[in-house]
């Protein structure tokens, strides 16, 4: 078998781990804690900034208008109408911003 | 929020229906994903990967940024445990999905959580947490449902780009790159009613752009997530010390 293989069925090895383990550690315990518990909570905030803020930094002009513009709409509709607007956003831009 | 009555009042809506409810939830993530997918696809075969290939690794790992390292490293001919160490950093934060996703998943059978898992990805946690979070109980036919939505087409079109890549226009242009920020953007504003939202995420923020600039990627990611998460941790109001653990 090839390398291509074998480094893939490693990777969906360990990748599984990570989407199971965290709960396969928690489970161990009859009890959450308070403060375990809001730790949980603040985890989708958490992460997801950490998806949105670096891409920020390697950004232009383009990207931050989009993403300013999909913020605003956020706070007044739905996710779907957010994203297309900001990709529609983003893709008028970059016809003529880099 | 009206959806709560339902669950209230027992009834449970038909799996059906649920299931398509969960495909609606998964295609703006589609829509996002698949010129990424498609790019995966024509980047992999650039890389050595054969079409086979490509779909093997899209079928069996499902998780883009990942696959991307990986293609990209394996390129480079990187020593393959190397590959295979990247792949687990770039996945590492879905320790934390699954340790925050387990009480929401925990009602349903053995086989059910297994496949569970595995198709938890960045939007399927966040639309999982999104679902609890507007008080309804997260099903199985609802979770599938989105799963499917993401897994199929993410699979499909990365055999797709390794097959005709060389007919994507340009993928700049499209905003292929910056898709994915701006769904991640919109999940992470639902969450804003929670507690603590704006100190989490400024001290995410903060923690992993100066990581991006020191340690580098990808672990500038649970860095910045453990960050938000400490902060989340100590900020909360916690009853007395040693009444209950």
């Amino acid at each position: 078998m090839s390398d291509v293989f074998w480094i893939t069925v490693a990777g969906a090895v360990v990748t599984y781990l990570t989407r199971i383990g965290g709960h396969l550690v928690l489970s161990r315990f009859e009890r959450v804690h308070p403060r375990v518990e809001a730790a949980l909570n603040a985890v989708p905030a958490a992460v997801l900034t950490t998806l949105v803020a670096p891409a920020m930094l390697t950004a232009g002009p383009a990207e931050w208008i989009a993403i300013v513009v999909a913020g605003i709409v956020s706070l007044r509709s739905g996710l779907l109408t957010m994203f297309l607007t900001g990709a529609a956003v983003l893709i008028a831009l970059r016809q003529f911003m880099g | 929020m009206s959806a709560s009555i339902v669950t209230e009042n027992g009834a449970s809506p038909a799996p059906v229906s649920e299931f398509w409810r969960g495909v609606r939830v998964g295609l703006p993530i589609v829509v996002a994903a698949s010129p990424f997918a498609l790019l995966f696809g024509a980047l992999a075969v650039d890389n050595g990967f054969t079409v086979g290939e490509v779909i093997f690794m899209s079928a069996a790992i499902f998780g883009g940024a990942s696959q991307m390292v990986g293609i990209e490293l394996f390129g480079q001919h990187i020593a393959p445990w190397l590959v295979v160490l990247s792949i687990f950093a770039v996945n590492f934060r879905h320790v934390l999905y699954s340790a925050t996703i387990g009480r929401r998943l925990a009602h349903w059978p053995l086989w059910q959580q297994a496949v569970g898992y595995f198709v938890l990805t960045d939007p399927q946690f966040a639309e999982a947490e999104r679902e609890a979070e507007q008080g309804r109980r997260v099903g199985f036919a609802w979770y599938a449902g989105m799963g499917a939505a993401v897994y199929v087409p993410w699979v499909v079109e990365s055999g797709i780009g390794a097959v005709f890549g060389r007919l994507i226009p340009d993928a700049h242009a499209l905003g292929v790159d910056f898709l994915l920020p701006i769904y991640f953007l919109g999940v992470l504003m639902s969450f804003r009613a929670r507690a603590f939202w704006l100190p989490v995420v400024a001290a995410s923020a903060l923690v992993s752009v100066v990581a991006y600039k020191t340690i580098g990627s990808p672990w500038h990611v649970s860095a910045g997530a453990l960050a938000g998460v400490v902060l989340g941790a100590f900020l909360s109001p916690v009853p007395e010390e040693g009444t209950r653990r």
